[in-house]
Order: structure tokens, then sequence, then C-alpha cells
């Protein structure tokens, strides 16, 4: 039997994606398929095309060499390109002049890009961005420009300006239309896009009315409507697409007005004999102009032609990529209004995320969402359209209860079309990462923006099999502390009882939920952390205001600010300390703590030391505790500033502030660095023109010198600085997680830091110096607070049946001072 | 014997408090959460130390526990069990009854009261 001709005309990914699953579905091998490519390289990615100039090959982005085609029995013919078909012989003649006969026609003839009509595109120095070629034209040229300016800011354009970006040119993106990305994004999406995207010194200029490209022999400039010039060196033009369908045009079959070879669901032209694929082909009035939709095209008509019966009837035009590092995604229609459309938007500046939901209000059935900045809740269950949207929202948000969220249906990857279940078939044979789960099922092989999801997944599967711990917060609160932080904070709750009510999973919460919720009532709120509702949240340090020791006695440490102390407070601690019998020790943070004080005591001990003067030193916090000086430029012959000066106004304003974990400060009056600051969170050292401000280090058991943030500050810079770092570090940090983790963990790392903190890249930086000065203001004693309520101090008894001391706590001397008895189990 | 400890009102809600008992002191928990009322020693059997009644109360799996605040060691309020699966660190629990606002905790009768 001799088999039938089957011709694909058109190499382009989703040409490739036919070959691919025809080769699964043509198990008889009925058909004899013959590939013409016009370009002389075997398949490659075009959507990542611009990773070319951020270290990708080629190679790194070929979809599979030419000889793949060859062990599959496929004849494959690169450089020709189809010039013309003769629709009665069923043949196609090429530009090298052959011809190639077939039994059926496949056109996946692809796009180009769509150039305006205006004068001086043919210009040098004018370029499309659509193949390898056109990537090698831009970089030859680009040796002699410093300047490049891209027309076009939908996807296109932002994935071109990305190239230019890479190149190392100074770009311009240009918009007709008022804001980026107007097909996929609202005012507000495409805003915090815009600012993003200014962040990494790219321009961005929108409602822009170009009326030329002008120059001499190249291009120099555009001619704007209202007459000004803007200069550039080179103009890349990504405005959109066009399908290419000439061949089909000539051979008279039918066309949309606009464009486009018209097809039916079973993507069959007006020629039973053939058919088109991918963005060439009209369907319904409409091009579609995405990879996943003309994938799906492929397959079902891979599927057709080997006996199958599948159709297309449509895709969904929801995207999600990353524009420049920001990840942007659409779904459904974000545009439809009226009476009975729903919204919901959430806007986070400080993580730069947005997020915005439309709903029909009667069924809360989702119709479209953006998301901006985070697009991982795109995969959930909130992606289908149709989708339930909770009474609260910002739950659809938090990623712990995303994946959960999820059903075996979910699809995951949309580039591949892989749902959940395939993913979780994958781990169950033995993938035990995310390469291996790429390999089994194609997930996250596509654009890869489901990488992290399907990270989730695997984690997800891996706990179950008892492979991996969970990470949310305890066994309670599904969530991280920022989610936990972010929640609370746009909620404005105040109580466990109604946080873990609304967001808790079981149960009534735990030593770990409880002081975390405690922590982060007390960084937003700032009451006193003893109130009735609170104190038994708090973690034993905090909930008696000093701090346990390993016989349940506990220690006390008044403020010394910046280790500054006059003859007579010094005095006044000695005389205490004596009347207690406590053991006193110098602290590495140049304060004196008294140890050996039972807890009935505590009251005792702080009324005396409040009525000479002192106040609580927060050494029984995770908060900002002391800062350490040297006594620069006041005594020391080579200080150049006035280091305790400086150590005492940053102590006195950000002391007992509650945070992740306990910040510790420091600031040298000269680079000898005797007060050791850059082994602190915060550290100040002077310079013969004000300050430099470090951030970052720490001691303890994993010593790491602290990165320099920024140098030669005036004091008010200095303090600006570190409220918006501080801030910044408690609203995203994870529980217990000093500074130095935290900013080795955070995306971006100190480069990130250093955007937020001095460029103030989102916009957030005076919201974060408000939240700093409302700390500040509500400061209060907390032992002075505590003195004044007897229902207070009622706690700090030993026994609630009797006022005897705790007679089982005994002491031994050892160098002069008390010790604690070594410990004796108990019989 | 039933022995008046305290008022409801002297035990924070989900927190807790030392009783003293001749030379036994006794953590007593009021598990507001759960509406319901435990007692067991106060001592940690990790350490030795008397603190129990310091510690955090909450729940593991819904079932009420306390954590030592030194070195977050959690046993189960029900029965006194080590939840971290030391054994032999059982610790005895009492019953405990509220009548009128007065909290009872049952005691062993040999023990007299050592405070008067």
């Amino acid at each position: 039997m001799t088999k039938q001709k089957l011709l694909l005309v058109g190499l382009g990914m989703v040409g490739h994606r036919f070959c691919e699953r025809f080769l699964e579905e043509d198990q008889t091998r009925t058909w004899q398929l013959t590939v013409l490519g016009e370009e002389l390289v075997a398949p490659y990615d075009r959507v990542h095309l611009s990773s070319i100039f951020s270290g990708k090959t080629p190679a790194d982005l070929e979809l599979a060499p030419a000889s793949w085609y060859q062990e599959a029995g496929i004849d494959l013919h690169l450089g020709q390109r189809a010039v013309g078909i003769d629709r009665e012989r069923k043949q196609v003649m090429t530009s090298q002049g052959q011809t190639f006969s077939y039994d059926h026609l496949i056109l996946a003839t692809g796009s180009s890009a769509f150039v305006p009509n205006m004068p001086g595109t043919q210009m040098k120095g004018v370029f499309v961005y659509r193949t390898l070629d056109d990537l090698a034209a831009i970089q030859n040229y680009s040796h002699d420009c410093q300047k490049a300016l891209v027309i076009g800011g939908g996807l296109l354009g932002l994935e071109a300006a990305k190239a230019l970006y890479d190149l190392g040119l100074k770009t311009t993106v240009m918009e007709v239309a008022d804001r980026l990305m107007p097909r996929q994004l609202d005012d507000q999406g495409a805003g915090l896009l815009k600012s993003s995207i200014e962040s990494l010194g790219v321009q961005v200029l929108t409602s822009q009315k170009i009326n030329s490209i002008v120059g001499v022999g190249q291009v120099q400039g555009l001619a704007m409507q209202n007459g000004e010039i803007f200069p550039t060196d080179m103009v890349v033009i990504s405005a959109g697409i066009r399908p290419r369908d000439e061949l089909a045009r000539e051979s008279g079959l039918g066309m949309g007005s606009r464009g486009g070879i018209r097809i039916d669901a079973n993507l069959r032209t007006s020629d039973p004999s053939i058919s088109a694929i991918g963005e060439c082909a009209l369907y319904e009035e409409m091009i579609y102009g995405l990879v996943a939709p003309g994938y799906k095209m492929a397959e079902a008509l891979a599927q057709q032609l080997c006996g199958g019966n599948q159709t297309f009837t449509g895709a969904d035009m929801s995207t999600r990529l990353k524009v420049l590092g920001i990840e942007v995604a659409s779904i459904g229609d974000p545009f439809v209004s009226g009476s009975n459309i729903g919204f919901w938007t959430s806007w986070d500046a400080g993580r730069g995320f947005y997020r915005k939901l439309v709903y029909e209000k009667a069924g809360r059935k989702l119709l479209g969402a953006i998301l901006v900045g985070d697009t991982a809740p795109y995969n959930t269950s909130l992606y289908q359209r149709g989708a339930a949207v909770d009474e609260q929202p910002e739950k659809h948000f938090v990623t712990g209860g995303l994946i959960g969220n999820s059903t075996l249906e979910t699809l995951i990857c949309s580039c591949e079309n892989v749902a959940k279940s395939s993913i979780v078939e994958c781990i169950g044979k033995g993938a035990r990462d995310v390469k291996a789960v790429q390999k089994g099922c194609r997930a996250g092989t596509g654009c890869g923006s489901c990488l992290s999801l399907v990270k989730d997944i695997l984690n997800e599967e891996m706990e179950k099999l008892g492979e991996e711990v969970d990470r949310s917060l305890c066994e309670h609160f599904a969530f991280s502390r920022p989610e936990l932080y972010q929640l609370i904070k746009s909620t404005r709750i105040k109580s466990f009882d109604e946080l873990i009510k609304r967001y808790g999973r079981t149960g009534f919460g735990c030593e770990i939920c409880k002081p975390t919720a405690a922590s982060i009532f007390a960084s937003l709120w700032s009451e006193y952390v003893l109130k009735p509702d609170v104190a038994t949240l708090q973690d034993t340090n905090d909930r008696f205001l000093a701090n346990i020791q390993k016989n349940g006695t506990y220690s006390v440490v008044p403020r010394i600010p910046a280790g500054e102390i006059t003859p007579a407070k010094l005095l006044v601690i000695g005389r205490i300390a004596e009347k207690y019998e406590l053991y006193t020790k110098i602290t590495g943070g140049q304060r004196i703590d008294l140890f050996g004080a039972r807890l009935e005591q505590l009251p005792m001990i702080w009324a005396e030391l409040i009525a000479a003067g002192f106040e609580s030193g927060h050494a029984y916090g995770k908060s900002v505790r002391t800062v350490k000086s040297c006594v620069g430029s006041t005594w020391c012959r080579y200080g150049v500033q006035d280091s305790v000066a400086m150590a005492i106004l940053i102590e006195e304003r950000y002391k007992g502030i509650r945070s992740p974990h306990k910040i510790k400060m420091a600031v040298s009056g000269c680079a000898r660095e005797c007060a050791e600051a850059q082994s602190k969170d915060v550290g100040v050292i002077a310079t013969e023109n004000g300050w430099n401000l470090y951030v970052g280090g720490n001691g303890g058991m994993k010593p790491r010198h602290a990165d320099l943030l920024a140098a030669d500050l005036d004091d008010a810079s200095l303090i600006r600085f570190i409220d918006r770092f501080l801030i910044y570090y408690i609203r995203t940090a994870d529980r217990l997680m000093r500074t130095s983790t935290w900013i080795q963990k955070l995306p971006g790392g100190l480069a990130h830091v250093k955007k937020v903190v001095l460029e103030d890249a989102f916009g957030i930086g005076a919201e974060m110096e408000e939240e700093m000065a409302s700390l500040v203001a509500s400061f209060q004693c907390e032992w002075k607070t505590t003195l004044e309520s007897p229902d207070r101090l009622k706690q700090f008894r030993s026994f609630i049946n009797t006022n005897e001391p705790d007679d089982s706590i005994q002491f031994v001397r050892q160098r002069g001072q008390i010790a604690p008895t070594p410990a004796t189990l108990p019989t | 014997m039933w022995i008046a400890v305290c008022k409801v009102d002297d035990v924070p809600g989900d927190g807790g408090a030392c009783i003293k008992w001749g030379e036994k002191h006794i953590a007593l928990f009021n598990v507001t959460s759960r509406d319901d009322w435990y007692a067991m020693d106060n001592r940690c059997p990790h350490d030795g130390q008397t603190v129990l009644a310091r510690g955090i109360v909450g729940d593991a799996g819904g079932s009420p526990k306390v954590a030592c605040p030194l070195h977050k060691n959690s046993f189960c309020l029900k029965d006194g069990r080590h939840l971290g699966g030391q054994d032999d660190w059982r610790l005895t629990t009492y019953p405990v009854k509220v009548e009128g606002g007065q909290v009872f905790i049952e005691l062993p009768e040999e023990k007299h009261r050592g405070a008067s």
C-alpha cells in the first residue's frame, strides 16, 4: 500500500509540535510526512528569543535537531520557502524551484512582525524582532549604538526591550496607548509594571504619537506628532503581528477581511485537502497570537489526521509571562463591567504585587483576573474562568493555600497542557526534582513560568511521602510569617482568636504561631505586650519581661543607651544587685545584666530601677536591643564623628521595636571600627563626610560581615534609610530570621534591598517612614506600664495559692557571686 | 482529696499558674479555647526545673499541650506524656474541677499542706 502524502509548510514552534504529536498518533504509519522550513536552522523556541542576549545560545533554544526528523522518518527540507500552491494538482512550489505534491497540506506559516505604515521604516538601523536572523542583525548593529528604542509596549515589545537592555543599551519603550500591555492590563497593573521596569533603568513612554522615523543614511530619531524629535541610535518595531497568509490568499483559499486563513473547528480551510494551524489561521474572526492555542490546534489536527475526532473550538487568551524579570498574568476578561460585576483588588507596593479579580456578583464566579509581580496563583483553581471566588479573596493569594486549592485536574503548565495529575503521577514514578518532572511530563519546559508551581507540587507530594517538612508556620497556619504579617495588616486583626478563626487550619495555636502572631501584632499595632488578650501568646521572656535562665530564674537588663552611664547610675545598679543578691556581668552590648532574680522579685527590682531613672532594656524581646559604640571624636584622637551621640540617637529611636528576630546595632567613630559595627544587623561607621551604613552583619554561629548599603550619609539620610530598612525587614522576613539570613534569602539580595531602601523603586519609602514614625511615637517602657497595673502584677508570683517565695531555687557561690546549683534531676 | 486552690480569674485564659502543695509544685492550666482545666507536675523532666506553668498552652492535633519555656519540650495536658517521644518523661496529672468560680485539684491525701 502506498502511503498518503502529508505536507507541512512552516516549521516554527507550532509546526514542530504538530510533528511531535503526529508521530505519537500515527502508529500505523499511514502517512509519509514531508516538512518545508523557510529558515536554514532546525525549529527553535521563539518565545525565549531574548535569552540569547542573556547567555543562552541558539543551540539552547533548539526544539529538536535536524537528525531527530531523520530518525523519525520525516522528510525535512530546510531553507525551502513555499512560493505557490497548485490546488488542482495538489502541489507546492518552492523558492528553490522544487515541487512537492500532497494528499493533504498543512499551512503553519505563522506570522510576521506588523510594521506600521509610516515613513522611515526601511531605513538602516530599523529592525523587527521575530527570528534568530533578526536578533543577529540587531546584535551586529548595536555595537555602534548607545541608545535604542522599541516601538510597541505590548507583550512582544517588552520582550524586545529586554533583549536591548541585555545588550547594554540605554533602552526606551514607546507605546501608542496610555499604558503598557493595554490588552492584558488595567491602569493600576500597567502602572506597577511600568515603575518596576523603570527601576531597571528602562525608560517607558506611553500615549506617544509617532509621525516618522528620521535620519540621514541611518536612523537618528523619531519625529513625534507634536513636532519634537526623539533621538535614538536604533529602532526595533514590535507593534504586533500579521498572519503570513500570502500563499493561501494567492491560491484562492477563504480569508478573513483583515487577513488570516479561515478555518473551521476541524482546522480545515475552504479546501478540505488543506488545513491551517497557528498564527496564520483565523478561527471565528480570531487570530490566536499565543503559542498555547497554536499547540492546541496542532494537537487536534494530528489526532484527526490519524482517525480521531478532536476539534479546536477556540482557546482562552489567558497569558502568564515574565517581562523584564517581572511576572505578569492576565486571565479571562479582566475588563468586563456592569452592575452585576464585582471587583476585588489588592495592592502591595512593598512586595511589588498587584492583583485584581473580576467576578459575577451573584454567583461569585470568576470572569477575569490580572496579576502583576507574583503570578503563582495563575495556575490554581482560580485560573479557570467560572471558578468560585472566595468571600475573602485574599485567601486565594497566599502560598500554602495555593496548591491546596488546586485539584488534580488543575492545569499547571499551560504551554505544554500538563494538568496537576500528570505531575503527581510523574513524582509517583520516582521524579524527585524539577528536572526529572520536566523530563517525565514536559511540565515547565515551555515558558517556564509554572516552574515555581511545579516545585510546590513536588514539595507537597514529597511531604506526603514523608520526604520533606512542611514550610508553613506550624500545624495551625498554612502561612509563612510574611504572609501572616500581610494578612494581619490588611485585615487589621488584633486578636489571636480572630486570626486563627479566620485564617487558621485547626486547633487553637501553639508555641510557634502564638509568639509569631504576638510579635506581628506588636510590630503593627504597637500595643502593650502584656495586654490580657495577648499576654499568654508571648514567648517566656516577653511574658515576664525578663530573660529566663537555666534554673527558672530571670535576668534583668536596664537600658544603658550606647553604653554611656553616669557613676551615680552605676552605683544604683550596684546597690540593687547587692540588695537582691544578683549576679552581675557586663554584656557584649555594653550594658549590665543582673542574674538570679525570682519571678516575684522582678516587680520590686524594676520599681527601684525606674525610680532611679532607668527603663526597660528590652533584652527579653525579639526587638531592637542595644546600640554599641566607641567613645568617638569626643575623646578619641582618631575619631571623626561623635559616635556616642549618634548611637544614643539611634537607640532612643528604635528601642523596643518588635521584629522577626533580635536586632543588634553599633556605631563606630572612625574606620578603626572599635564598636564592631560590621558584625551587627545595622552598623554605622563614621567617615570624614558623614556615615557609612552597613546592614546584615552577624556574629554568633554564622558570622557574616555586614554589607555596605550606602556611604557618606548625612544624619537625616542615615535615619531615613535605617527606618526603611527595619520596616522592610519586619514586613518580609521569616520567623526567627536574622537580617543576615534574610538578605541572603531575599530574591535579588542586597541589590534588592538597595532598590527598596535607597532608590525607593516601589514607591513605599514614605509609607515605611510613616510606619516607623508611628512605632517610635508609641514607645513605652513596658515595666513602667506593668508596675502601674495591679492585675498584671498578680502574674509575677511564683505561686497563686501562697505568697511565699519559690524555695526550690537554690544557689551556690562562685568567684564571690551567686551561681545556679548544678542541675539535679527529680528522683 | 479535692483541694480549693484558686479562683477562676487567677489563671489567665489559655495560660497557666503554679500551685504549691507541700513540697510539690503543680502547674494548673486554664484552657479557655477548650473550656477545660488541667493540672500536672510543674517540673520539666528534661532539666528538672519547675517552670511548666509558665509555658505556652496550645494544641497538637487538637489535643491540649504545654511547651516548656526553657527548651520547648511539649507535654500532653491530658495524660502528661512527652510529645517528642521520650516515654520515660511522663508527668503526673491531677483531676481539676470548677465549682462556683472556685478551682479544685484532686491531690493525694498523704501530702499535707506546707503553707498556711
